[in-house]
């Protein structure tokens, strides 16, 4: 395949950018617009960048996880946190629940939202990148075990 | 807290099943664990609503006009409940039914994605969380649908995606148009909102509850609504149109019935709106049986049969009294139950032949009588013979119409009833009473002992069912005329929900 030497080197540059760029957003989504939406897809667009320059056994290979691994534990990381409140504290499903004695710097206070958003962030990754992953041509991994 | 129960059942199995993408043995497992789960947690919710009333939860302790709410009275945990039970039944048909290669593409993480999808719309208390869970069933039966991608299936798949997804889009402006008048999506809160409203702009109350009739009668196949369902049901393996037969249509049904109880109960609105319903009604009960009659392939006779069993879940809805209400209950869990039996007896039949068109086949009344009488039995208790589930469904129904004085209703649920019963005698006579046809003469493929246990258990209990529901008709239809005492005075829902909020 010919690839773009300006792509490569710009592409080496700009994954990182993104990737920190979609870690801010999904912090930032605690209370300003953001979130794990929005950061998710920022972060599948990294990915989907790296397809375009070194194509998708590269970018596979940066992933290292099946996109599929990456919806089951956000999936799990989500409900998780869904189910801290009734199980711990005997309160609705999906209350957050915060830790209020200390703050991270930079990321403020922890709580069962952030885990929530985390795994909503992982969730769109992977399907992004299995949607991506298939229409860029290499649909036969789509078959998983058989 | 037990009402999420029957939700994080099916969520989790499905999510287990997705961690275990490549290990189809431990997906057989998960799946009947998490059903076997599913079905506890179900009929706890259905005790705890019996005993103490409507159950409520607030999702993330919001106040429930700000918040997504969760809602079980007994209407919703009966379905939760029939559900939950099918969701097992299938599960164990389809260990033996889906082919290795639909497993190795998520068969069964789909199929409880599904059920998830199918569970949370009976539960939630939102309209707007009604529309997410619509759409978490709809995509997940999309691929289950078209799993084998052969070309019939993307063929019936497209129009079933299509249709459905107009259905979708309605249901999503009506949404917005209701949110526009009463500022709100939670339905006890539109209904208490509307109480107010509704005076104001008479005629948009009438326009959106057309609106939701069309989302919901286009997913629940009424006339003439209903063209893709006979173009895609009878596509997929066994198994899956069965689940989709028992409980996708009726999704509809039952968010019909929850709007229009709870929502759009005003007089002005009813006058209109329940006429234009019994029109409906009649047209798909017709409709669907002539097709039905018309029909030469096992599986999609019994499509047919759906849309038309969907005609009378609609005209008890719209004559709409505590009795008419009350039967279409009955009637929905009672058609839920033998349609599937009927499926899976098809299903049978197919496995054990190669193939499912009526001309071809025969001789099994001589040869297999306890299948014979495994269709027979549910297909009576289609046609409403007594003293089967079906007699007791229709005869409340019926009842309930002519109290209501609308005679020209019984008269169609009457002749209609009477060519359910030719169209099940046609399957009979040519399936099983006559003899094989000597061109198609061949032996019946042997079936394995696990097969065997694994399609034969589910028909066998689901048909029993049939009979059960008939004899014990007394306590159920007690049941379910409290469930529809509940529906019919939406006060105490609107109370119980909003009591919360202060």
């Amino acid at each position: 395949m010919n690839r773009s030497l300006i792509l490569m080197t710009a592409t080496r540059y700009l994954v990182p950018i993104i990737l920190m760029l979609s870690v801010f957003i999904l912090l930032r989504g605690h209370n300003e617009p953001g979130g794990g939406f929005v950061g998710g897809l920022l972060a599948a667009s990294a990915f989907a960048l790296y397809v375009f320059a070194f194509g998708i056994k590269e970018a596979q290979r940066l992933l290292g996880v099946h996109p599929l691994a990456l919806i089951g534990s956000g999936l799990f990381i989500s409900l998780g946190s869904a189910l801290i409140a009734p199980i711990f504290f005997g309160e609705p499903l999906m209350t957050g629940k915060w830790i209020d004695t200390f703050e991270l710097p930079g990321i403020g206070k922890l709580g069962t939202p952030l885990f929530f958003d985390i795994g909503v962030m992982l969730v769109v990754v992977g399907v992004t990148l299995l949607i991506v992953f298939a229409l860029a041509g290499e649909d036969e991994q789509l078959g998983g075990g058989s | 807290m037990i009402i999420s129960w029957p939700i994080l059942a099916q969520f989790f199995t499905a999510l287990f099943c997705l961690f275990f993408w490549a290990r189809r043995d431990i997906q057989r497992i998960l799946s009947l664990v998490g059903s076997f789960a599913a079905l506890a947690s179900a009929i706890g919710l259905l005790l705890q609503v019996q005993e103490a009333g409507i159950q409520v939860m607030q999702l993330g302790n919001w106040p429930s006009f700000a918040g997504i709410v969760l809602v079980a009275d007994l209407f919703s945990a009966i379905m939760v409940l029939i559900t939950a039970f099918m969701g097992l039944m299938i599960a164990l048909y389809a260990i033996s039914d889906i082919e290795s290669g639909q497993e190795a593409f998520g068969y069964h993480a789909l199929y409880h994605f599904m059920l998830l999808g199918v569970t949370g719309s009976f539960l939630t208390g939102d309209l707007f969380n009604l529309f997410v869970w619509f759409e978490i069933m709809l995509v997940s039966s999309f691929v289950l649908l078209s799993l084998q991608g052969n070309r019939p299936q993307i063929e019936g798949g497209m129009k079933y995606v299509i249709l459905n997804m107009l259905a979708s889009l309605t249901f999503l402006s009506a949404i917005g148009l209701l949110f526009s008048v009463t500022g709100t999506v939670n339905m006890a809160d539109i209904a208490r909102q509307l109480e107010v409203v509704a005076p104001q702009y008479p005629t948009l109350i009438i326009a959106l509850a057309m609106m939701f009739t069309l989302a919901f009668g286009m997913k629940s196949a009424v006339f003439p609504l209903f063209g893709w369902l006979p173009a895609s049901y009878h596509t997929p393996p066994t198994a899956v149109t069965t689940i989709f037969g028992a409980l996708l249509t009726k999704v509809g049904v039952y968010a019909m019935i929850r709007v229009y109880t709870l929502i759009f109960n005003q007089l002005d609105t009813l006058n209109y709106t329940l006429t234009a319903l019994l029109l409906i009604s009649a047209f798909t009960m017709v409709v669907g049986v002539f097709g039905a009659v018309s029909q030469f392939g096992f599986r999609r006779l019994l499509s047919f049969h759906i849309i038309s069993q969907i005609g009378y879940l609609i005209m008890g809805l719209a004559v709409f009294t505590v009795a008419s209400i009350a039967g279409t209950i009955f009637f929905m869990v009672h058609v839920i139950l033998a349609k599937a039996a009927l499926f899976l007896v098809s299903g049978i039949v197919k496995q054990l032949t190669g193939t499912n068109d009526l001309k071809q086949l025969g001789g099994f009344y001589n040869n297999n009588m306890a299948l014979s009488m495994l269709f027979f039995i549910p297909a009576m208790a289609l046609a409403g013979i007594p003293p089967l589930s079906g007699f007791w469904a229709k005869f409340a129904i019926i009842k309930a119409a002519l109290e209501s004085g609308s005679y020209w209703i019984v008269g169609v649920g009457l002749f209609v009833s009477m060519l359910t019963l030719y169209s099940m005698v046609k399957i009979w006579t040519y399936v099983f009473m006559r003899a094989r046809p000597e061109a198609y003469d061949k032996p019946l493929e042997p079936m394995a002992v696990n097969d065997r246990w694994l399609r034969w258990t589910p028909t066998i209990l689901i048909g029993g069912l049939t009979v059960l529901m008939g004899i014990y008709a007394g306590p159920l239809m007690a049941l379910s005329t409290e469930a529809a005492e509940q529906l019919m005075a939406p006060a105490q829902y609107i109370g119980v929900v909003l009591g919360g909020a202060g």
